[in-house]
């Protein structure tokens, strides 16, 4: 039997790291294959040689026991295979059926109606629900998905490979893309999906080839293997998946956020009427589709976003004040004495300087301090040091620039950074985003011992799971709404789910009766 | 029907090294330099007939080849890189600051007007800390207007920069004209010829060593300063990331500003020595360009002042050596331009080699059986 896709001896090397190491992979039509990895072991890699982005050093691609040579995106279409990246490629300002047919030469006329009936054709092949005249800034990221996935077919792919496509998605909404995968598995085409999420792998592939660190570990069938095998095949190494969660311990008001609203610079509401409590020790996680308005409740309390209405009080634990942090800046914020950390979403952009190195960075928070001119290196050097050791940081010293270490590390420094103030409040937005495993409990132990010392910590999470297994009470975000506060010890993850879109959800009835 | 011509694996693709041993790049940039300096030789034994090797021995003559002339090199290097260490500390703040040129004349504008109008008012000693102070506040202030509107609204730096160049220019020749001596001779030559105030002092008999200290002495500063200052810390934190910048609550603004002050100050300061140290003079084009050449001897040292004293001399060795071949050998001015534009062109193009590596096609015993497979007709 040839297979669709064969992959023999696949390497592929950026500088001195190794991102593909001899892979070796095959996926038949009518099948579904998960490739399993930690970030970083190498399965965007893998797919982008699919799809013609990169060209492998070595190794040989059969398509139907052919072996072809695939040098762009163009060659890729050629062999019927299509790639849907986890970040979408759509021009926000033209329809789906327009984005859909943009750049397609081959049509002769261009007829926006035959498109459009085209569309609404494979929409109905496969159960998507899309109005093929609705804009892109108008639509939802499922939406925005949904035209990606059909663009592909409106080409003709039948070998699909898609990034992540969960990872923007809410539980609902997944189930419905689960539910159109297996009718295109049913139809004959060869699909490959991209996770890092056991469950899904076990509810929706055929098989699952795992990678570890560039290299293929192996495939299995889905029937015949359980969360633990893969897990520890993915690692390399048995791993315990429990976080030690304990109660709070005398819970006391530390941060009040009050009737909060705040604008985008284009005038629209990212945050509507917020109010909160956060407690020392405990963790309050908080939970909603991206871009619902997590990061600009975090940069309030930063000090970093102007508030249109709405306070927020800090109740300061040493001299029992309450202090109103509304619209002050970042500097005033400590100057009042509010030892405040945030690790923010977007690490190297804001929370570090990748050019900088890791004693550097250090001094982000602390460089003033001394009444010279010059700066004080010395003390950061330890800290970095200090950081290095304790947290288990892999880099060649402290004076490599932080650009130059993997994700998981980057963040060791910069948690370890925010963690060394030893604040009053922490915020976390994503903190295990694009962490490996092992890293990612450092991060939840990190973000447990801090609960334990009083902290009162914020965690932004995408994962409902470890949500739902670390935190003492998950507030739901949606649309800039508070959709509702849950203890994370007795709520399920449906549950929060419906809460996520439960604003998107008014929103659109809206918008019918509008219409 | 030749689609199958197209499966092959490409000529070459491009690598990312993974940074190369600090040695190892200095070779790639002397052989980029020694290739360069072999295709100028080609090209100019191509189009005039003329030994290179006799060019190339009277660009060293034209540079170094005697006291005098080592002196105007040291001169002319101490300029251009007391402008490039003006520009440096707005670039590592991502501040494309092209109107170095502008910032200097209006600099040394000030200074001339101060020899013109001052003289005889003001006493004697007092002439030339007056110039110094001036130019600096001029430049200061022409190197600060865009700032103020970059932080305060966000305007387009690089346009706004630009465009202070050319008032600056007109300014002057608007004066120019009017101070003229003689009248309507549309220059104003030699200020103080006679009384020589104003003039900056012999040292050891040397008229520009003075000079040459003084910017020796600004590149130490500015080293030190971008290094290991609260100020060069910010400056580059704002550089890397503005969002950086705020999250740990640097005043943006703050810094733009006060960066852009100390950028057209030390312009202002390049300005003065032009006028005090050499010229005595001043005309629209007292800087003579160097306040974009500055912007390249910057960047060629990515923005190290101690580097910048290598690629200044790289860049005026070229230049006097350049022009020497011009008058020497009897050829047109604009070739000593080709052959400099050549070589930069190299020294530029070796940093490509230094950040990749480019891999070619291997021979492969499959590809025989490649060619047999690919006979197929390949469909669109």
């Amino acid at each position: 039997m040839n297979y669709a896709i064969e992959l023999k001896g696949i390497t592929k090397t950026f500088g001195s790291v190794v991102a593909n190491d001899n892979v070796n992979l095959t996926v038949a039509r009518g099948e579904i294959l998960s490739i399993l990895g930690e970030n970083g072991s190498g399965k965007t890699t893998l797919m982008n040689m699919i799809a013609g982005i990169y060209f492998p050093d070595h190794g040989q691609i059969f398509i139907d026991g052919e072996e072809v040579v695939i040098r762009s995106p163009k060659d890729a279409f050629q062999y019927k295979i299509g790639m849907i990246h986890q970040h979408f490629k759509l021009v926000d300002v033209f329809t789906a059926t327009e984005n859909i047919i943009l750049g397609l030469k081959d049509q002769g006329k261009y007829n926006l109606k035959k498109a459009a009936a085209r569309v609404k054709e494979i929409s109905e092949q496969y159960g998507f629900e899309i109005d093929p005249t609705k804009k892109i800034y108008e639509m939802s990221v499922s939406e925005k998905q949904t035209v990606e996935i059909i663009k592909v077919l409106y080409r003709g792919a039948d070998i699909l490979i898609l990034d992540e496509p969960t990872a923007v998605l809410t539980p609902q909404e997944t189930q419905k893309l689960f539910a159109v995968l297996r009718k295109m598995r049913d139809s004959g085409k060869a699909i490959i999906i991209i996770t890092h999420k056991l469950h899904e792998v076990l509810s929706l592939s055929d098989r699952v080839s795992v990678l570890c660190k560039g290299k293929y570990v192996g495939t299995v069938n889905t029937a015949e293997t359980n969360e633990m095998a893969l897990t520890e095949m993915m690692v390399g190494k048995k791993v315990t998946l429990n976080i030690d969660r304990s109660a709070p311990k005398d819970p006391q008001k530390r941060l009040e956020v009050k009737d909060v609203t705040c604008l985008n610079r284009e005038g629209v509401k990212m945050l509507d009427d917020v109010s909160f409590t956060a407690y020392s020790g405990e963790i309050l996680g908080i939970a909603g589709i991206a871009g619902s308005g997590q990061r600009e409740l975090l940069e309030s309390i930063a000090g970093l976003q102007k508030l249109s209405e709405g306070d927020i009080y800090y109740h300061n634990p040493k001299t029992g004040e309450v202090d109103d942090l509304r619209n002050k800046t970042p500097m005033q914020i400590r100057d009042l004495g509010v030892r405040l950390s945030f690790v923010p979403e977007d690490r190297l952009g804001m929370g570090l300087v990748g050019n900088m190195d890791i004693i550097d960075n250090m001094m982000l928070r602390s460089y003033q301090r001394g009444k010279t001119m010059f700066l004080e290196r010395k003390k950061p050097k330890n800290l970095a040091e200090d950081i290095i050791k304790q947290l288990e940081v892999v880099t060649p010293s402290a004076h490599t620039p932080v650009r130059r270490l993997s994700g998981g590390n980057v963040q060791k420094v910069l948690v370890g950074r925010e963690i060394a103030s030893s604040p009053t409040v922490l915020m976390a937005a994503y903190p295990v985003r694009g962490l490996d495993i092992n890293s990612s409990y450092t991060i939840y132990n990190l973000l447990n011992q801090q609960k334990e010392k009083g902290v009162a910590v914020i965690f932004v999470g995408e994962d409902l799971d470890v949500l739902l297994e670390l935190c003492d009470r998950i507030l739901v975000i949606g649309s800039g709404h508070i959709t509702g506060v849950v203890d994370a010890r007795s709520a399920t993850k449906e549950e929060i789910g419906l809460l996520m879109t439960k604003t998107t959800a008014v929103k659109e009835e809206n918008e019918n009766e509008n219409a | 029907m030749k689609m199958h011509e197209k499966v092959r694996e490409p000529l070459f693709h491009i690598i990312k090294r993974d940074g190369l041993v600090w040695w190892k790049s200095w070779l790639i940039r002397i052989a980029a330099v020694a290739a360069a300096l072999l295709f100028s030789g080609v090209i100019s034994y191509a189009i005039t007939g003329e030994n290179p090797m006799d060019i190339y021995l009277t660009m060293i003559d034209g540079a170094v080849g005697s006291t005098h002339r080592v002196w105007n090199l040291l001169q002319a290097m101490a300029m251009l890189l007391c402008v490039s260490l003006a520009v440096t500390p707005a670039f590592k703040m991502r501040f494309w600051n092209i109107g170095a040129e502008g910032q200097a004349l209006i600099g040394g504008f000030a200074a001339a007007a101060c020899m013109l109008k001052l003289t005889g008012v003001i006493p004697d000693a007092l002439m030339i800390p007056t110039m110094l102070l001036l130019s600096i506040v001029a430049g200061a202030i022409w190197g600060v207007i865009p700032a103020f509107f970059k932080a305060n609204w966000g305007t387009n730096e690089t346009l706004f920069t630009l465009m202070m160049n050319y008032i600056a220019m007109q300014i002057v020749s608007y004066f120019v004209s009017i101070w003229a001596v003689p009248r309507g001779s549309g220059q104003i030559g030699m200020i103080n010829g006679s009384s020589n105030i104003g003039w900056l002092p012999r040292l050891f008999g040397q008229k520009y060593l003075v000079s040459i200290l003084v910017v020796l002495l600004l590149t130490v500063l500015v080293y030190i300063y971008l290094k290991y200052s609260k100020h060069g810390y910010e400056i580059s934190v704002v550089g890397e990331s503005e969002n950086t910048a705020r999250y740990i609550g640097i005043n943006v603004k703050k810094v733009i500003i006060r960066t852009m002050l100390i950028s057209g100050a030390l312009c202002g300061v390049a300005g003065f020595l032009l006028v005090a140290g050499s010229d005595h003079s001043i005309t629209s084009d007292t800087i003579g360009g160097r306040g974009f050449t500055a912007i390249m001897v910057s960047w060629l040292a990515k923005f190290n002042p101690l580097t910048m004293i290598l690629t200044s001399f790289i860049l005026v060795f070229m230049e006097k050596g350049a022009g020497e071949v011009a008058t020497d050998l009897g050829l047109n001015h604009a070739f000593s331009d080709i052959i400099t534009g050549i070589i930069i062109f190299f020294i530029i193009g070796s940093e490509f080699f230094i950040h990749y590596q480019i891999k070619f096609r291997e021979k492969e015993k499959a590809s025989i059986d490649q060619d047999d497979k690919t006979e197929k007709e390949v469909k669109a």
